[in-house]
């Protein structure tokens, strides 16, 4: 193990990790999902993260359905894929998709067909930004086995 | 006890033999409230809906703790817990859901709820709500 290039990834990944917190991308939750990863499941986090992306991607999908026909747009219906996304990025600590997600909540609630295309649109964009950035996270973690490491604990409070 | 990987202790309450059914549509939140209930040592199933969860007791299916979701298809938390509740059922059953305002509470423990919290579950949550239903004694 070459103990100066796992201590460069090793700061590497801690660095980035805190910088997604900081940047808001990531909240106290995602620690939580961290602290159950454990050797028995080892790819804990990526495995749940990757059902979140999963929900993002059929939520988005049938909720742009919802919204296509300008005068016949099912608020109610809207209202519940809104609000499964709020409840599954708040599970995974998806702070960024969280929050649009509230400011679709009160679009909808007003039935304000133009606020929800553009949260629609935003919340697409926060999910696969987050998808990118926890996806390069992963490959750190990776790189750090690899070399013979372990993954720091990263304390963000 | 065991360690998590920040080096808290946690109990492990696998000598208690408990069990618990997770009720919750969501594949994240099954995910994640199986694994809070396994690092505990609680032995536990899971079912995508109420009516699941009916269908579970009334084939004889028993379990220690509920942990139940508000909203879900076919028949949602409220409905699941009352339906629970007038077949005589008396596991403990904790409410988990994302509504949060004080009405839907009020609605959601009104049909029989024992606890309530909101979610994202944490482990500290779940501590909570065993510690609030006498599963877990606090050393």
């Amino acid at each position: 193990m070459n103990t100066t290039v796992v201590a460069q990834l090793q700061r590497q990944f801690q660095d980035y990790i805190v910088s997604l917190y900081q940047q808001g991308f990531l909240d106290s939750q995602f620690s939580e999902l961290r602290k159950l990863q454990d050797e028995g499941s080892p790819d804990f986090v990526s495995e749940v993260v990757s059902l979140f992306f999963d929900d993002c991607s059929k939520l988005i999908n049938t909720m742009s359905r919802s919204l296509e026909q300008p005068d016949n747009v099912d608020f109610k219906q809207l209202d519940s894929g809104v609000h499964q996304l709020k409840g599954s990025s708040s599970s995974v600590g998806a702070r960024r998709v969280k929050n649009v997600c509230i400011s679709f909540k009160e679009c909808c609630d007003v039935q304000n067909r133009e606020g929800c295309l553009r949260c629609l649109q935003q919340v697409d964009y926060e999910y696969k930004m987050l998808k990118t950035k926890l996806q390069d996270l992963f490959n750190l973690e990776q790189q750090i086995l690899q070399a013979g490491g372990t993954i720091p604990q990263v304390d963000i409070n | 006890m065991t360690r998590d990987q920040v080096g808290e202790e946690l109990p492990n309450l696998a000598e208690s033999k408990l069990t618990a059914l997770v009720v919750d549509d969501s594949f994240v939140n099954q995910t994640i409230h199986q694994k809070l209930l396994n690092r505990l040592g609680i032995k536990n199933d899971v079912v995508t809906n109420g009516k699941e969860a009916v269908d579970v007791y009334c084939s004889g299916g028993n379990y220690d703790l509920i942990l139940m979701d508000m909203d879900m298809p076919i028949m949602n938390g409220i409905q699941a817990t009352k339906r629970l509740r007038e077949m005589g059922i008396e596991s403990k059953i904790a409410g988990v859901t994302t509504r949060a305002n004080e009405g839907e509470k009020k609605e959601f423990m009104e049909a029989g709820l024992n606890d309530f919290q909101e979610k994202p579950l944490t482990i500290s949550k779940l501590l909570s709500i065993l510690h609030k239903l006498n599963f877990y004694v606090q050393t």
